[in-house]
């Protein structure tokens, strides 16, 4: 059933969903595209199938290179074609990282975000002058120490931000929440 | 081969959202310019980052705008093709760069509209834009923290800090009012849920400058006079500048692709 060219299209889909969510950030390879919530669905569309991702930043270069990644995975399992749409709504938010990617984000010497502003705050607007200078806690992914300092807003990509441990002094990256 | 501008349908959501994609990519390439020169590596990875954010925005805007018009334009047709008159970016964005205080300051106040701006778009009527600003309204809101930190910095900071920054305010405060303007045709979009009352947003857009100009112990200037004329086409001698340096290669090589 699973061999040969001719498979029912569900069957695809799961096989498609599977390498796909095998398919590692281009940009911070230890984790998955499916573990940060890059990957929102694989969907048969008449008898064709589309991966839908959604971006993380809007000027995220890794973008293209994820849509490439995707579409080699699955020709590369036999599974093709597939088609890559992108989906805006809803936006993107560190909140849907896996526990996983969190844990394999701090193995790997990356701070995992905390969580994300709401944007339905009805506070946002008021207190966004107040929040500056001021940072949510972030332990340092290597000794756990909560006595870090944040060096640099914007770090070696669009979701990260650089900062220094005070207690091991090493530098590390954080990511982002957003 | 193209030459001249592109004659673009004049109806009033594409003249809109092209008027939000063109402030988002002209001052995303003025940004640009400082990729290689901010005053230290940190600050010059900042610059390209928010530039980052803002040419992403702009293609998206421009995409959608290209699906509006429905004449089969891509996002690089709109940024490449047109000339300055067809430009309805804020006069705001297009200016130079100047020194970092100034790119502070003009980034701070284009923020502190757009991270409003945006997060009210959010409950648009219409879902493509409204999708785009969940996007955007996270980003502006983290342009807003940076730029707001810097210019509590500069301002209160050294004397020649604080000059800098200052005499960077009373310059471009006066390109700030066109912001709040209604275009042709944007008060039906209003009407209709669609696009953004200003009036919604000037009042927390103007509570977070006069928090942060006090932080920053800088005044706003007195006794001038605020100019628009950008949303019409009509924009300063600078932004003619910056497009020969943003279409260059396709208005030389037109079609070029690699």
């Amino acid at each position: 059933m699973t061999e040969g060219p001719v498979v029912d299209l569900e069957t695809r889909r799961e096989a498609v969903r599977r390498v796909v969510a095998q398919v590692p950030d281009p940009e911070i390879p230890v984790v998955t595209i499916d573990d940060l919530g890059i990957l929102r669905d694989v969907i048969a569309e008449g008898d064709t199938l589309q991966v839908v991702i959604t971006p993380t930043y809007s000027g995220c270069p890794a973008m293209r290179v994820i849509e490439h990644d995707i579409v080699a995975a699955v020709e590369a399992a036999g599974l093709g074609p597939v088609q890559v749409t992108l989906s805006l709504s809803p936006a993107w938010t560190t909140d849907w990282m896996s526990d996983r990617a969190r844990q394999q984000l701090r193995a790997f010497g990356i701070a995992p975000p905390g969580p994300a502003r709401s944007t339905t705050e009805s506070s946002a607007d008021t207190t966004a002058v107040a929040t500056f200078f001021r940072h949510a806690p972030v332990t340092c992914p290597r000794c756990g120490s909560l006595r870090t300092t944040e060096l640099a807003a914007f770090g070696s990509t669009a979701c990260k931000s650089l900062w220094r441990c005070e207690a091991c002094r090493e530098p590390f990256d954080h990511f982002k929440a957003h | 081969m193209h030459s001249g501008s592109l004659a673009i349908a004049d109806a009033p959501l594409l003249r809109y959202v092209l008027g939000r994609a063109d402030d988002a990519l002209v001052l995303g390439h003025r940004l640009s310019e400082w990729c290689g020169h901010g005053p230290m590596l940190e600050e010059d990875l900042a610059l390209a980052n928010l530039a980052l954010d803002l040419i992403g925005q702009a293609r998206t805007l421009y995409t959608y705008a290209g699906v509006l018009e429905g004449a089969g334009r891509d996002e690089d047709a709109y940024a490449y093709l047109r000339d300055e008159r067809g430009y309805r970016n804020l006069l705001l964005v297009e200016q130079p760069n100047g020194d970092f205080a100034a790119t502070i300051v003009r980034q701070f106040l284009y923020a502190a509209w757009a991270d409003p701006y945006w997060r009210q778009m959010t409950r648009s009527a219409d879902a493509t834009l409204a999708a785009i600003a969940a996007k955007a309204e996270k980003e502006l809101a983290y342009h807003l923290r940076h730029t707001g930190e810097w210019m509590i910095r500069l301002g209160d900071g050294t004397a020649e800090s604080h000059e800098r920054a200052q005499r960077a305010l009373d310059n471009l405060w006066w390109l700030t009012g066109e912001c709040a303007d209604v275009g042709p045709g944007e008060q039906a979009l209003i009407e209709t849920g669609i696009a953004v009352n200003p009036a919604a947003v000037q009042d927390v857009c103007r509570d977070t400058v006069s928090r942060v100009l006090r932080d920053a112990t800088l005044v706003l200037p007195t006794g001038g006079v605020m100019r628009s004329g950008g949303r019409l086409g009509r924009h300063s001698e600078h932004l003619g500048h910056l497009l020969t340096d943003l279409q260059y290669l396709q208005r030389t090589h037109p079609g070029a692709t690699w």
